[in-house]
């Protein structure tokens, strides 16, 4: 039942417009009770969580094909869903106060919910199609929030490149998940923890391995697929701070954690993940330096973490599976806050620039002091849980098993270089002096104040008592893996190599802070190198996509319907007619006896499509149509087929009326093909219909299959309640194909309207500046 | 260009229009035990408006209808979706059907039923969608 509560985001995010119109401003603190609800029934399951015991609340959703919507509440699972819920509630009061009587707030916050419960469910799931459903429903929604201003071409186009990057992992994703399922024998998480052995010396693991990998790094922006999160920054900064730090890009990292005791610890599995976490890590330090944009050195910083992340369950020692949950913990929360800080401050000064801001301590202590806390745990020094986060990684990449220096050394510069990161977010704006901004600072409403403050405190809180995450750190790391383990987390470990490793950081960080103006400048000349990185990559796919699909199109797609009807009749008879010559033995059955009226409706329809094909008239030839399929009306007749005959029948009439309506917008009729077209296309439909003829006769002729008909008449009635076995198919035993097709139908209809309405003036492609008519009910 | 129609037709398009709408749904509620159904029904009450459309013109047919057939399509789109939802409440897979009886008139009410009254109003959104989407790139005057 708590699924609903929580899937029931869904509905409220569709009636968030109608909320926005009766209680205005106060829509977000409102819509805030949801995840604020979803927190306390989380920390509900805490005790029981901690205390060794996950929840598993079991629910199917379709049992036929081991598909269910039961929620896995374990360590990680509450961890990430607490996060997410409460991270949301804060950004959702936020982007009240950010995108204040923006006119799209309703659209937005439609969206930002429909990405929450999206979220709530991937951490949530325990089933493998579940999972991969709600992963690709974040990909979806963040499509949307990224591309929320559509009228930016450059919002656009970094919300499609994050679509295709993270869409495209997704396909692979899907494919591992696939190969996951059947080589585990169970589509359950929980199930496949416990056969870590043999899926590790399964034939298919390191397909597997890649194919999950694939999706988790592009999810999460590792190298070299980094590069669609910082362009990600053109999304609304309320964006940024949920769906960029704290959330979405560590979806992949989630989905690695969970995978760690069925597929983690093989050579593969160190290998790669501690070097692309590695380079990733290493990577995003070094590019967030050479910005001065508040949210692209933020982002960079994040692609940093994520790196980190990755590269600690590389390692997948107890020490390093510890520090990446209080590794994760802290960067959820210190990130949040900076990005609300960095939206405050774009706000407030109508700048994102750091260079161009200074002194704003003054015009907003809060605001100063908030950023300096979460600094402090970015830049990872005491007494902050940032410093704990890092100590334990650099205790544990000492102790890495493979690649031991080469990891030492890019965790050092990272470290480095993170320190300047955070200097130059948390300094450079509110200190020095004061700089003239396009608007007058002052202190945001306290809406977009709690969110940061709260998490800035938390950072410090669980940094000065870091006892209180010991059983929930226990919890979740021998659940990802680690034999049975005693956590104890601490501020202080004593003078150790980690200690001495953070003071030479904190020193050539600031450094690099005291002459990071000087030093940005040097690095413009590396600009044509970085320029040729996995981005550029990037954009000669797009480039060669859009050569072939315009080659494709020309050749497939060119507008003669009598192409397109050759091309899928060919390619059926081709396929029918291999699976029938060559992996069956067909055996006709001639011996049918045929009564006279059948024959008589038989010639009818010969006849009707004879004629079709020879009248000189188009009217002549709808007419001719029209015999054929109201004998055609008339066999279902004979075959006491009701429904179908009355389908048939009326899909007649309504041909006829909408070929009326055609036919006034057709050209003079005229034969255009010449005879030789004309005999290609006669080859080709007497193929289609021997084949069928053919079809039909081998049906009847071969070895039966237990009939499915039998099983429908039978259980029409005790099973549909209903008489008529065609509707009782149609909306009961068969009614996922018939939703299926009535999407279609939906989707035609839209097509047809889109066609007509906006049809491309003279084929160049553009759109009619305005609407032809005026609009029906709009 | 397709004209408003003559007399008899516009005579004979008022008075069929009720009739055809109420047999389209006869035909929707009935569809369970006698040939009938959603699908068929609504391309019965396509058919209707389309009768009207021809008589009347576009701007009569919109003026009748108020709702955009493609929000139609929506709303019977919703209509399927919302009928795989309450076998949940019952702790049963998704799209299970459900069975109530209205007391009083002992009408059978169920899932099927909500399901096909989504489809009745897609196929007939859907067949309006196209056919009021050719009548008004024709210009036509009442557009």
């Amino acid at each position: 039942m708590m699924q609903l509560a929580v899937l029931s985001g869904f509905v409220l995010a569709a009636f968030a417009p109608l909320l926005y119109r009766w209680l205005g401003s106060r829509t977000t603190v409102f819509l805030a009770l949801y995840p604020a609800a979803i927190v306390v029934w989380l920390l509900a399951q805490w005790p029981s969580v901690v205390g060794g015991e996950p929840v598993l609340l079991e629910m199917a959703w379709v049992p036929g094909m081991d598909i269910t919507l039961t929620f896995l509440i374990d360590g990680l699972s509450l961890l990430f869903a607490l996060l997410i819920a409460g991270i949301g509630a804060f950004v959702l009061l936020y982007a009240g106060g950010y995108l204040h009587g923006h006119r799209d707030l309703p659209r937005f916050l439609v969206i930002l919910i429909a990405f929450m419960v999206s979220m709530l469910g991937l951490v949530l799931a325990d089933n493998l199609v579940t999972l991969f459903v709600f992963w690709e429903l974040t990909s979806i929604t963040s499509y949307l929030l990224i591309g929320f201003n559509h009228t930016d071409l450059s919002a656009r186009k970094a919300a499609l490149q994050g679509l295709f990057v993270t869409v495209a992992g997704g396909l692979a994703l899907l494919a591992g998940l696939v190969m996951l399922g059947s080589a585990g024998g169970s589509w359950s998480l929980v199930e496949l923890t416990t056969r870590g052995e043999a899926l590790r010396e399964h034939p298919l693991y390191t397909p597997m391995l890649i194919c999950l990998l694939l999706g988790a790094f592009t999810k999460s922006a590792q190298f070299p697929f980094h590069f669609w999160l910082p362009n990600a920054m053109a999304a609304p900064t309320p964006v940024s701070a949920y769906l960029h730090s704290a959330t979405m890009v560590k979806a992949g990292i989630y989905l690695m954690a969970r995978l760690q005791p069925s597929l983690g610890g093989t050579e593969a599995w160190v290998t790669i993940l501690s070097l692309v976490g590695a380079m990733t890590m290493f990577t995003g330090a070094f590019l967030a330096v050479r910005h001065t944009n508040v949210k692209k050195l933020l982002a960079y910083s994040t692609v940093m973490a994520l790196g980190t992340l990755t590269m600690l369950l590389g390692i997948g020692t107890q020490g390093a599976l510890v520090a990446f949950v209080v590794f994760l913990l802290a960067h959820s929360l210190y990130k949040g806050a900076l990005f609300m800080v960095a939206g405050i401050l774009d706000h407030e000064t109508g700048t994102k620039d750091v260079t161009a801001m200074g002194g704003l301590r003054t015009l907003m202590p809060v605001t100063t002091a908030v950023a300096l806390v979460a600094a402090l745990s970015l830049a990872g020094l005491p007494p902050l849980l940032g410093f704990i986060g890092k100590e334990l990684m650099f205790e544990s990449v000492l102790h890495a098993s493979h690649f031991t220096l080469l990891l030492l050394l890019l965790a050092f510069a990272a470290a480095f270089l993170t320190i300047a990161v955070a200097a130059i977010v948390a300094l450079r704006p509110f200190f020095g002096e004061q700089r003239q901004t396009p608007h007058v600072a002052h202190e945001p409403p306290a809406a977009m104040l709690l969110g940061p403050a709260v998490l800035a405190a938390l950072s410090l809180l669980l940094g000065l008592m870091p006892g209180g995450l010991d059983g929930l750190v226990q919890a979740i790391v021998v659940g990802i893996g680690a034999p049975e383990a005693n956590v104890h987390l601490a501020l202080w470990h004593g003078i150790n190599l980690p200690l001495l490793m953070s003071l030479a950081a904190l020193v050539l960080g600031w450094l690099i802070f005291r002459r990071w103006d000087r030093l940005r400048a040097r690095l413009a000349y590396l600009d044509p190198v970085i320029a040729r990185g996995p981005e550029a990559g990037y954009d000669a796919i797009m480039v060669a996509l859009v050569r072939i699909a315009e080659w494709q199109t020309r050749a497939l797609q060119n507008g003669y319907l009598r192409n397109y009807l050759a091309v899928t009749l060919l390619v059926l008879v081709g396929l029918v007619g291999h699976a029938f010559f060559f992996r069956h033995t067909p055996q006709f059955d001639v011996s049918i006896s045929v009564y006279l009226h059948e024959a008589v409706v038989a010639g009818l329809m010969i006849a009707g499509a004879v004629t079709a094909c020879l009248m000189k008239s188009r009217l002549a030839a709808v007419a001719a149509v029209g015999v054929m399929g109201f004998s055609i009306a008339l066999t279902f007749v004979l075959f006491s087929a009701p429904d179908l005959a009355i389908t048939q029948l009326l899909v007649e009439t309504l041909t006829v009326i909408l070929l009326v309506l055609v036919l006034f917008r057709l050209p003079r009729f005229a034969n255009l093909s010449a005879p030789s077209e004309r005999l290609r296309d006669l080859v080709v439909a007497s193929a289609f219909g021997v084949m069928v003829t053919l079809l039909m006769l081998a049906v009847l002729g071969g070895e039966r299959l237990p009939r499915i008909s039998d099983y429908m008449v039978e259980n029409s009635q005790p099973l549909g309640h209903g008489h008529n076995i065609v509707n009782v198919i149609l909306v009961d035993f068969r009614a996922l194909d018939t939703l299926g097709e009535i999407f279609v139908l939906a989707l035609a209809a839209i097509g047809v309207y889109a066609m007509l309405r906006f049809h491309a003036a003279e084929g160049t492609g553009r759109l009619p500046t305005r609407p032809r008519s005026s609009d029906d009910g709009e | 260009m397709v004209r408003s129609g003559t007399l008899i037709l516009n005579v004979a398009a008022r008075f069929l229009l009720p009739l055809q709408l109420l047999f389209s749904l006869f035909l929707l509620l009935r569809g369970h035990d006698e040939p009938g159904g959603g699908f068929i029904a609504g391309l019965v009450a396509a058919g209707a408006f389309a009768l009207y459309l021809f008589a009347f013109g576009l701007g009569a047919l919109r003026a009748m209808i108020k709702v955009s057939p493609r929000d139609l399509v929506g709303l019977g789109l919703l209509f399927a979706l919302g009928s795989t939802l309450p076998a949940w409440w019952g702790g049963e897979p998704f799209f299970t059907s459900q069975w109530w009886t209205v007391p009083i008139i002992g009408f059978k009410a169920s899932t099927p039923l909500i399901f096909d009254i989504g489809v009745y109003l897609v196929v007939l959104g859907s067949v309006l969608t196209a056919i009021t989407a050719l009548m008004t790139t024709d210009r036509d005057p009442d557009a």
